[in-house]
């Protein structure tokens, strides 16, 4: 009985690619519209296409802020991708949604995985099941614009190592016009870019903290630690002012004009800040604080397998997914993309390690926290919304703490 | 409902068989009949359509507001568990106020500025195509576009418009989307001014069914301008004036082509300030998956729009 | 109710005193007007600028550039865009004008059991917000295979309660000898329709065709629900996903909302007469 359903279902999927290539499987690859991601994935499906002439891969592409619905949506249709990349924070979401399947352990053995990957990968691991793997990891960095520190008379090339030498050196470089306007900001303020996970992981462990329990079911920043590094964060604008919320709509675009002299983001804008030729910018290490502490946020999108995925299709999208975790694919992501690679003996090369730009991330990674989130979207929202509270509503910075920690707690127990 | 057409039947049937292309397969038909099988013709398809596009909708979505579902598991019939949580959430009261905002504030201040218009550019000979061109050309364009060119004019300095406009001047800076208390009111200025055109238009068409004589009478009497606009302008414009209430106070209920893309990367604007009830079913819907808790904000909006439907039909009732 | 007659009557008023409170309205109106426009004038104004002009606040680019234009749609996805917002808005108008005046002529011209009942349920719908039915018209077209489809941007609208109405107040103005001089000609019912009583309203037709035309080129909660891909994005979709994009590279986006709203533009300033007729007799009769 299955297998008749199994050929109906494959004579109507080869009925319909038959005109177009005969034999050929075609699978779909999904993610979201970033164009360096684009075109490395381009460039992957070019290679993988000619070392595999039996195998079609099209390549799907949404705006970031739709594609998980899109995703959620195509898989109800039973349209979903065969091979799709998804946030790790999503996993929960897309495995009790069957929208993903679980990785074969023949193909993708688990002993492996854990050996040569970053440790991080295991946020994929749902019981004895791996749902994803990653190409690339991404962590935070501070980036500074040269020029800008050269005309405040800063020395380019010792950005600030410290909280207090970071502060230090915004002030410097903030420029107000005539009327009492932030015309240049001396560093972007931005909760919905990445200053919140900046705040989280990295600040309120710096004040002295713990953002959540070692299982991240409990939300534990509401304390003196929290309040601390919330009112440095808030403070940079209220009293530094030193920068400003929806200063130029966002941060790094902000920087990108160059417009401010210092933001905190991520691997993933090395990119798209490449192409950058009216200023020099660097990056160094978030700085750490007085005690010499740092932290830092590491993420990763992952590659899972869609749940439609079936017969010839999945055998096809387990070698497309073993391709892009390659460390060939590795490689060309980190040209292309900026991102380091997920897998230690790709990423901590001599090479990598010497490299100005991709040290800072590397030596991140050494110490990097990752979140594990229910719901990304509203844990951010939340965030964004307890420093608007304090930036525009003026409330007070242990009354919006306290209330960001009840409603995130709230997300976090209605998950489950 | 005995109908022209069925007693005119037996009179008009002998010319039928001797025109050619007469219909063979009416023919023994009674004429009545004949047309019934063509009205059913005509309206097979549209009941379908309404039927299946329209009613059948409409019927789902009650049923899916009493349910749980999440789209990837099956609905789970829940009572009025949603309407319990929606009541008791400050959020939706929160979108609730600012929704009713836009209504309270926008379509009053919209209907006069459009009357005061109307009334002006009706008097107005010398260019009068020009200058109207001018008020209805915000009407016809995509908000979705036009919202992008108000996010830029409300930016704050350097990039800003509006606030490079008044940094040159020396005014302080208007913080408009970044602010709480201006950011919805910066929405609205940019819905009414979009409506705006439409409006004038149909005030326009409203002034020019008054009969002149009208005028000439009142004049004749010795009204002053004040009294004509008082006593006859505005009395007989209420048809008019109670559709445009109506059109406009819907089209501020339903706000949210602005409102998403001025805010895309704080959805709903600082605090949610901005928030309508719309943008509100689209993230429960389309972010959070949430079915059963959307179908149920959507019930309440079908509910509001349904008493201002039946608020119109009562004032015009009244005339 | 002459509409020629007020005009005229106006007219040799308005030439017998000239008054200075005129000059003065004449000046408020026009220097509203402009403000009305300024948002449009800018966004074409930037759209010539290149990215270091964006700030000069000058209407007239100092030095304009064709560059905005040829990067915006050298990747051919505004054209697919505008091809896609071009035959949706087609198709749906076409619809509405068959559908909506064959049954608001048949509840117009035919006497017949239900008649009445269909016409309530029909005007009933209007009641019914759109956004109520979203939910289960996704479910619907996710279960039907519709999702991201041009059918599924544009099965909702292939009739409207509202066209419907409208159609069948103009229907209801034609004298029935004329049909019924058609019916004695031999003329079946649907020839007299077509042939005999739809040229008789025309304005309402056209009316009709500019509303849904309008309605459906601006749509936009439905097709940011229904379509997942690019390919199948109509202008306004598109050009929401390109300006979130292009972060805020203005020049960009400015060019993005200029191509998405020149084409109602163009229509409208070569159609300007007929568009405002039909939206006077929609709105007064609708």
């Amino acid at each position: 009985m299955r297998t008749q359903i199994l050929m109906a279902g494959l004579l109507a999927g080869t009925s319909l690619v038959a005109g177009t290539a005969a034999q050929a499987v075609e699978i779909e690859y999904w993610q979201y519209v970033y164009e360096t991601r684009v075109t490395a994935m381009d460039q992957l499906i070019d290679a993988f296409e000619a070392a595999n002439p039996d195998i079609t891969v099209k390549q799907v592409t949404f705006p970031y802020a739709d594609y998980q619905t899109r995703v959620v949506a195509a898989n109800m249709a039973r349209k979903g991708p065969d091979v799709l990349q998804m946030f790790y924070g999503w996993t929960d979401q897309f495995v009790g949604g069957k929208v993903i399947q679980p990785l074969s352990p023949e193909v993708f053995p688990h002993d492996e995985i854990e050996a040569e990957f970053f440790p991080i990968v295991t946020a994929m691991k749902r019981g004895d099941d791996y749902y994803g793997l990653p190409t690339a990891v991404r962590s935070l960095a501070l980036f500074y614009n040269k020029d800008l520190m050269t005309k405040a008379g800063l020395d380019p090339e010792n950005p600030p190592k410290t909280l207090d030498e970071m502060v230090a050196a915004a002030k410097a470089m903030t420029e107000m016009d005539a009327g009492g306007n932030l015309s240049t900001a001396g560093m972007t303020l931005d909760m919905g870019g990445q200053d919140h996970q900046w705040w989280r992981e990295v600040l309120v462990r710096q004040f002295g903290g713990e953002p959540y329990s070692a299982d991240y079911s409990q939300v534990t920043y509401n304390d003196a630690a929290g309040a601390a590094a919330l009112k440095f964060y808030t403070d940079l604008q209220l009293v530094e002012k030193v920068g400003q919320r929806g200063f130029m709509d966002e941060g790094q675009a902000a920087f990108r004009a160059g417009r401010a002299g210092l933001t905190i983001d991520g691997t993933f804008r090395l990119g798209s800040f490449s192409s950058i030729e009216d200023f020099e910018w660097g990056v160094t290490e978030l700085p750490a604080n007085a005690e010499g502490v740092r932290s830092n946020y590491a993420s990763y999108f992952a590659n899972g397998i869609g749940i439609g995925a079936e017969g010839e299709e999945l055998a096809a999208a387990e070698k497309f997914l073993a391709y892009i975790s390659s460390p060939e694919a590795m490689k060309i992501w980190l040209d292309v993309v900026g991102e380091l690679p997920a897998r230690r003996d790709v990423a901590l090369t001599e090479e990598n390690l010497a490299d100005p730009i991709y040290a800072p991330f590397l030596k991140g990674l050494d110490y990097a926290k990752t979140t594990l989130f229910i719901d990304e979207a509203a844990q951010r929202q939340n965030a964004i919304d307890m420093a608007n509270r304090i930036l525009i509503d003026g409330q007070s910075v242990e009354e919006s703490l306290a209330q960001a920690a009840e409603a995130e707690q709230a997300i976090i127990d209605k998950a489950k | 409902m005995a109908s022209m057409a069925n007693q005119g039947a037996p009179e008009r049937r002998p010319g039928i068989p001797g025109t050619p292309g007469g219909q063979p397969r009416g023919r023994g038909l009674s004429m009545r009949t004949r047309q019934l099988f063509w009205v059913w013709g005509f309206l097979a398809l549209p009941v379908l359509f309404y039927g299946v596009i329209r009613f059948y909708p409409t019927l789902n979505a009650f049923w899916l507001s009493l349910t749980d579902w999440d789209l990837m598991s099956e609905p789970e019939f829940i009572g009025i568990d949603n309407y319990t949580r929606m009541f008791s959430d400050p959020e939706f009261w929160k979108v609730f106020r600012n929704t009713f905002t836009y209504l309270i504030v926008g379509t009053p201040i919209s209907l006069v500025l459009s009357f005061l218009i109307a009334f002006a550019l009706d008097r107005i000979r010398f260019g009068h195509t020009f200058l109207r061109a001018l008020y209805f050309l915000p009407y016809i364009t995509t908000a979705s576009a036009m919202a992008w060119v108000w996010r830029w004019f409300y930016q704050p300095a350097p990039i800003g418009f509006i606030n490079d406009l008044l940094g040159r001047v020396g005014i302080p800076q208007m913080a408009f989307l970044n602010s709480t208390t201006w950011a919805l009111p910066s929405i609205m200025v940019t819905a009414i001014w979009a409506g705006l055109g439409f409006q004038i238009i149909i005030f326009m068409a409203g002034l020019r069914a008054i009969p002149t004589t009208y005028y000439e009478a009142a004049r004749i009497d010795g009204l002053g301008e004040a009294s004509i606009l008082r006593r006859i302008t505005l009395p007989l414009l209420k048809p008019t004036t109670v559709f445009l209430v109506v059109f406009s106070s819907i089209g501020f209920l339903r706000i949210f082509d602005q409102v998403y893309n001025m805010t895309t990367n704080d959805p709903g604007g600082p605090l949610g300030s901005t928030k309508p009830l719309v943008l509100m079913i689209y993230q429960t819907a389309f972010s959070s998956y949430e079915m059963g808790y959307a179908a149920a904000q959507t019930v309440v909006l079908f509910t509001i729009l349904l008493c201002v439907s039946l608020l119109q039909l009562w004032l015009l009732r009244e005339r | 109710m002459n509409p020629t007659a007020s005009p005229t009557t106006s007219r040799s008023l308005a030439m017998k005193r000239i008054r200075p409170g005129r000059i003065v309205i004449w000046t408020i109106l026009f220097i509203g007007g402009l403000l009305m426009v300024t948002p449009l004038l800018f966004m074409f104004s930037t759209s010539f600028k290149t990215a270091a002009q964006v700030y000069d606040l000058r209407l007239i680019p100092a030095a304009p550039t064709l560059d905005n234009y040829i990067r915006v749609l050298s990747d051919g996805r505004f054209l697919r865009w505008f091809l896609n917002s071009s035959f949706i808005a087609i198709t749906v108008t076409l619809s509405n004008v068959f559908f909506d005046s064959l049954v608001g002529y048949t509840l117009a011209k035919f006497r017949f059991r239900g008649r009445y009942l269909i016409f309530i349920a029909i005007l009933s719908t209007l009641m019914i917000p759109t956004e109520m039915l979203v939910i289960p018209w996704y479910l619907m077209s996710a279960n039907l295979g519709w999702l991201d489809s041009y059918w599924g941007i544009m099965f909702p609208g292939m009739m409207t309660a509202f066209g419907t109405f409208l159609m069948k107040q103009f229907f209801e103005t034609i004298p029935d000898d004329f049909l019924e001089a058609a019916r004695i000609d031999g003329l079946n019912e649907f020839t007299i329709w077509w042939r005999v009583a739809m040229p008789l309203v025309t304005p309402a037709l056209s009316a009709l065709a500019i509303f849904t035309f309008l309605g459906n080129w601006t749509a936009f909660f439905w097709p940011l629900i229904v379509t997942t891909s690019q390919e199948l994005y109509t202008l306004p979709i598109g050009l929401s996903s390109f300006a979130v994009e292009q972060a805020i590279q203005w020049e960009m986006i400015m060019t993005g909302a200029a191509l998405a709203t020149l084409p109602t533009l163009l229509v409208f300033l070569l159609l300007q007469r007929y568009i405002v007729r039909g939206v006077m007799l929609a709105g007064l009769k609708g």
